[in-house]
């Protein structure tokens, strides 16, 4: 479904990206960890080029990403996103935050675009916030319509940019059972997260970074209890 | 952008002359022609074009101050350049405008008093007129400065209505 080949990307002299090859199926959850400022989160900003990748290639669904005559705006909208600081527009209510891309970009009308959200907003357990504004939500609730938001386009791969670091801890459970259900009903996603217990409990494989490279590669069994690498190693002795 | 520096960087007053005396002289001495400009056309047209200036900066930083991840959020969920614009950026961005805007509003129609430098009748020609006729200065001027004081704070009234008005969800619904 995704198929990463050598990217790098470069901010001036820096390489925070060199070289990353991945494959990333259908229905798979990819869990990717590693320090700070080991390119892990450039690495999923390249994958709806939020970040334009300096050299490789990226081909979702057979379109390469980084072909000029693919149409960037179509693709994203089959990968929904995800952020730590949730972006939600705050001029905007709960609702209208979900309804807005589906009306604009998609072209449904109100009505079919409130059913739709409507959906979601139940599935993330937040009808009754439907008309709140988003300065008035706890940062759990944001980040719940948030990923409502985000599959309200009907996306076929879901990426998420460390979704719970910036939520006080007690709120990190609501936001995980949202994802762990995504993930139990087939959605395609790649999660950056420091949550090893999501990591174990629902991810398919495990990418550990370090330094702009994946360095290790596996199931979660695979990489938190017979990791290969000594710098894996040493970050998962300091976080477990 | 030079347009932006050169007209906050240069006196209004010195504007208004080149627009009305500068600009016809100059075209007098290539075509050696006359282009007489009429001074209500030219104080209009400086205060426009200064005014635009400062009306260009307050937008630009206003669009600026919104978080990159407002564009980020709206480009990930398909929309384009234009549609993060013009739904999710430009109405935060506008909320923000409100307040230099309406400082701007008010210091340009102050600035107004300087194009009776070039015989235009407004406010505080008039007032100079009606004190060379009859009247003594100073209740004739003060005069005149409540009239500006007026103005002046009706508009700093009606924009913080404006400002409430637009602050609905900035609060908890």
């Amino acid at each position: 479904m995704i198929v990463v080949r050598d990217l790098e990307k470069h901010f001036g002299r820096l390489k925070v990206l060199q070289g990353i090859s991945d494959h990333i199926k259908e229905q798979e959850v990819v869990v990717v960890i590693g320090p700070s400022g080991s390119g892990k989160s450039t690495f999923l900003r390249c994958l709806n080029l939020l970040e334009q990748p300096t050299a490789g290639d990226i081909i979702i669904d057979g379109s390469a990403l980084t072909d000029p005559k693919t149409d960037i705006n179509k693709l994203r909208e089959e990968v929904g996103m995800v952020f730590q600081r949730f972006n939600l527009f705050p001029h905007k209510t709960a609702l209208e935050n979900i309804t807005l891309a589906p009306m604009k970009v998609r072209g449904l009308n109100k009505r079919e675009a409130e059913e739709r959200a409507f959906d979601l907003l139940k599935k993330v357990g937040l009808v009754d916030k439907a008309h709140a504004y988003p300065d008035s939500l706890s940062g759990g609730q944001q980040q719940r319509v948030a990923i409502a938001r985000a599959l309200a386009m009907q996306p076929k791969i879901m990426l998420f940019d460390e979704p719970t670091s910036a939520l006080d801890p007690e709120m990190v459970g609501e936001v995980l059972a949202v994802m762990k259900d995504l993930a139990r009903e087939g959605m395609t996603m790649v999660v950056v997260t420091h949550e090893m217990g999501f990591a174990k409990e629902v991810g398919d494989r495990v990418l550990f970074m370090d330094e702009g490279k994946i360095i290790e590669e596996g199931t979660p069994e695979q990489v938190f209890n017979h990791a290969q690498n000594e710098r894996t190693k040493a970050f998962l002795s300091k976080i477990l | 952008m030079v347009y932006i520096d050169f007209f906050r960087g240069t006196p209004l007053l010195v504007q208004i002359f080149i627009i009305y005396f500068g600009i016809p002289n100059l075209l007098y001495m290539l075509t050696h022609q006359q282009f007489p400009i009429e001074a209500n056309v030219a104080g209009i047209m400086a205060c426009g074009i200064n005014s635009g200036a400062y009306v260009a900066e307050i937008v630009r930083a206003g669009i600026q101050s919104i978080d990159r991840g407002q564009t980020e959020a709206a480009r990930s969920l398909g929309m384009t350049h234009g549609q993060t614009m013009q739904y999710v950026i430009l109405p935060q961005a506008l909320k923000r405008m409100v307040p230099p805007l309406g400082n701007e509003f008010i210091a340009m129609l102050k600035d107004t008093s300087l194009l009776s430098v070039i015989g235009i009748q407004e406010l505080t020609r008039k007032g100079q007129l009606f004190i060379s006729v009859k009247a003594a200065p100073f209740p004739v001027y003060l005069g005149v400065l409540l009239m500006y004081l007026a103005l002046t704070l009706s508009i700093s009234r009606f924009m913080s209505v404006v400002e409430r008005r637009m602050a609905v969800s900035d609060r908890s619904a």
